[in-house]
């Protein structure tokens, strides 16, 4: 191993690959490869159906190219669609018959899944490439009548709830990235919480790459019936390469009358190396309905990786007196490139979204606030505060803030804060008099910045995303 | 302890200090005075290490050339600046900011990090002997404190990391008599055999509490005069006007 290579390694931990057989799908995006996927993952005929259906829809759509982040052009026919280990073509029924290479790689990512391992009080599921590997603590959950499995699985094993709700929140014909993963979806992993129940666990998704010249189209759908509660953490790492990976997920979320859902995200894609070469596209629709009255969804996003980051989880605000909150740090380095934030659409009466944006942009990289606030004429009495900080580091970065706001009601309120500053020399010195390093005091003013984020993710990982914060800004300041 | 010979500072092509020498034994308690704009906070940016200064001159500290050291090295072999203006550092927990730059300190010395229960009695303790309130700690660093609130977080500090040489850079400039008087107990309680402290400061005062083995004028980047304790009281009757 050369040192350069040495040394990307321990900027970005999780950039190795696994050698494992694989299966895949005729290379391109046809109607071929969709009936491919839908066979290997033995779907119903409704199943497919819809899939070509969107496939059809696609064929019209064009992709959109309002983003700030610009990109190469995609070639669509020379990527695989579906790619996974041979030993999990047929689902492994217990942890025993996975592929000790695969366990060993979610091990080194953290990750244990075998039993004497496993992570306490956290349910995970394991998706490698485009299939579900494994799923932990299944039986104690469904003593609770809780349903957590890869979406595939409940296809196949609760069809009437995938009817109804899937496309409920991000329709078949959508956008681009939306449409094209409703045809070509893989695995992601499902969740239902039945009434009055409250989640006794973390629930988890741990989504890896691995296999090369392959999209990832994730696709996860969470509901929470009436009175319930979740909290829901996925995860990501992919492999270091010099090319440019598309992972296009979609994720539904939907919160029935006093349900509540907490949707965590802490994403370490491979950014690219210092020149910007290779790291994945992350273009994700993220959208939460609060169907219900009384219901909430929060999210909360640590973006550290990507070559380019280009998502906004959003909320519709149905129900009355329904909560949506959105909490964001997207940190870029070197040439990563960040177009993030949020949508709240107020429909509902009385109710309420918060918006918490902290962009820290370094090196050359552009971080880019997007979010927009729209408050319909039926939604009285509702409000909106946002706050958007951005942290610029160096010269050469960028940081922009374009909020979009409407408000179609003369009761509601929206409220609207923004502020840029550069990291502060002064306080480097500060930190450094005490005995701290470069990077050390870098870390601590970044975390400070960060803490009213920090603070919203689950206990168990927020010291882990601190950490991730701070090896994601390593030499850029020096 | 530090020996400084010679010393020049420039920064945005102003010189600052020009050719200034003192020599601190362990023990020591020394005291720099003069007007405005005579030097005095440039001397404590340079000992301490800050970016922006072109030196020339000699500074040993323990026989170790600081103008090879940075800031942290600095820190680390026991250099301690008490800051005119401590900064404000949001979202910083000051228990955690304490926590990180002791440990930080400790490992430079290649001694364990402390553990949070051995530290919380540790600043427990701290905190009560300057009649600090405990629930000041768990606030975010010197955000909203209060001019003598962070002045005590300094004198907190500095007693936290057991520094050889502390440097307190205008401690007294706002404070009010109480604070004062708690700020001088803090450095009187700390003061032993083998460490030193340069004391910058406008006035007598605070010299009334610390009583300093050596006062120096500082004028135009020199050290312009030396004496005892009863230097302190002469310049308070005549002020800088005669030295020159």
């Amino acid at each position: 191993m050369k040192t350069e290579d040495l040394k990307n390694t321990q900027e970005y931990k999780y950039g190795f690959t696994t050698d494992v057989e694989n299966i895949r799908a005729p290379k391109g995006l046809s109607e071929e490869t969709i009936k491919f996927i839908s066979k290997i993952k033995k779907e119903p005929k409704w199943m497919l159906d819809w899939r070509l259906k969107a496939y059809n829809r696609l064929k019209v759509l064009k992709e959109p190219n309002w983003q700030k982040p610009k990109y190469p052009k995609i070639n669509y026919q020379d990527l695989y669609y579906y790619s996974a280990p041979k030993s999990a073509s047929e689902k492994p029924k217990s942890l025993d018959e996975i592929d000790p290479k695969i366990l060993e790689t979610y091990k080194k990512l953290g990750i244990p899944l075998v039993e004497q391992q496993r992570l306490n009080g956290i349910a995970v599921d394991a998706v490698f490439d485009s299939v579900s590997v494994a799923t932990t603590f299944k039986e104690e959950l469904t003593k609770k009548g809780i349903i957590f499995c890869s979406i595939s699985e409940a296809i196949q094993k609760h069809p009437e709830l995938v009817k109804k709700y899937l496309g409920s929140v991000i329709p078949l014909s959508d956008h681009y990235f939306a449409t094209l993963n409703s045809a070509v979806f893989t695995d992601g992993s499902f969740v239902y919480i039945p009434p009055s129940t409250r989640c006794p666990m973390e629930l988890s998704t741990y989504f890896r790459i691995n296999a090369s010249e392959t999209g990832q189209f994730e696709r996860t759908l969470i509901i929470a019936d009436k009175g319930s509660y979740v909290s829901y953490l996925e995860g990501c790492t992919a492999p270091m390469r010099d090319e440019n990976q598309l992972h296009a997920a979609n994720v539904e979320l939907v919160a029935l009358d006093d349900a509540e859902i907490k949707y965590s995200t802490v994403q370490n894609w491979y950014p690219g190396d210092k020149n910007g070469v290779g790291g994945i596209y992350n273009f994700v629709t993220k959208r939460g309905a609060c169907r219900g009255k009384n219901s909430k969804i929060s999210w909360t996003q640590v973006e550290t990786g990507s070559a380019i980051t280009w998502k906004y989880p959003s909320c519709i605000l149905q129900g009355d007196n329904s909560v949506g909150e959105f909490y964001s740090i997207a940190i870029t380095n070197n040439f990563q490139k960040a177009d993030t934030g949020t949508k709240m659409i107020h429909l509902g009466k009385n109710t309420k979204s918060k918006i918490i944006s902290k962009g820290i942009s370094a090196g050359n990289a552009d971080n880019m606030y997007r979010g927009l606030v729209d408050i319909k004429n039926k939604a009285s009495n509702s409000r909106n505060y946002t706050q958007c900080d951005s942290l610029l580091m160096g010269n050469k970065c960028g940081a922009h803030t374009v909020p979009y706001i409407k408000n179609n009601n003369a009761t509601s309120t929206i409220e609207h804060e923004a502020t840029t500053t550069k990291i502060n020399e002064d306080q480097l010195y500060y930190c450094n008099q005490r005995g701290l390093d470069q990077e050390e005091a870098v870390s601590l003013i970044v975390n400070g910045f960060c803490k009213e984020v920090l603070q919203q993710l689950p206990m168990e990982f927020a010291v882990e995303a601190q950490k991730l914060v701070s090896i994601s800004l390593e030499g850029s300041v020096g | 302890m530090l020996s400084i010979q010679n010393l020049e500072a420039r920064i945005d092509n102003k010189n600052i200090l020009n050719g200034l020498n003192l020599n601190i034994n362990p023990g020591e308690v020394h005291a720099i005075m003069g007007p405005n704009g005579s030097g005095k906070s440039t001397l404590a940016n340079v000992l301490s290490g800050k970016n922006g200064y072109e030196t020339k001159g000699l500074i040993k500290f323990n026989e170790t050339d600081l103008n090879d050291l940075s800031t942290e090295e600095r820190a680390q072999k026991g250099i301690f600046l008490a800051f005119q203006y401590p900064l404000e550092i949001p979202g910083v927990n000051t228990n955690i900011f304490l926590r990180t730059s002791l440990n930080a300190v400790r490992k430079a010395k290649g001694e364990k990090e402390i553990d949070t229960l051995t530290f919380l009695k540790l600043i427990k303790e701290k905190a009560s002997e300057l009649g600090i309130d405990e629930k000041f700690l768990s606030r975010q660093l010197n955000v909203g404190f209060s001019g003598g609130e962070k002045k005590k977080n300094e004198i907190l500090q500095m007693k936290l990391l057991q520094p050889k040489l502390s440097i307190l850079d205008e401690t007294d400039s706002g404070l009010d008599i109480d604070a004062l008087r708690i700020v001088a107990d803090g450095v009187n309680s700390y003061k032993n055999k083998d460490n030193a402290f340069l004391i910058i400061t406008h006035y007598q005062r605070l010299l009334d509490y610390i009583k300093p083995d050596f006062i120096h004028v500082l004028s135009n980047g020199k050290i312009a005069k030396t004496g005892g304790a009863e230097l302190g009281i002469e310049l308070e009757k005549t002020g800088y006007a005669n030295i020159s």
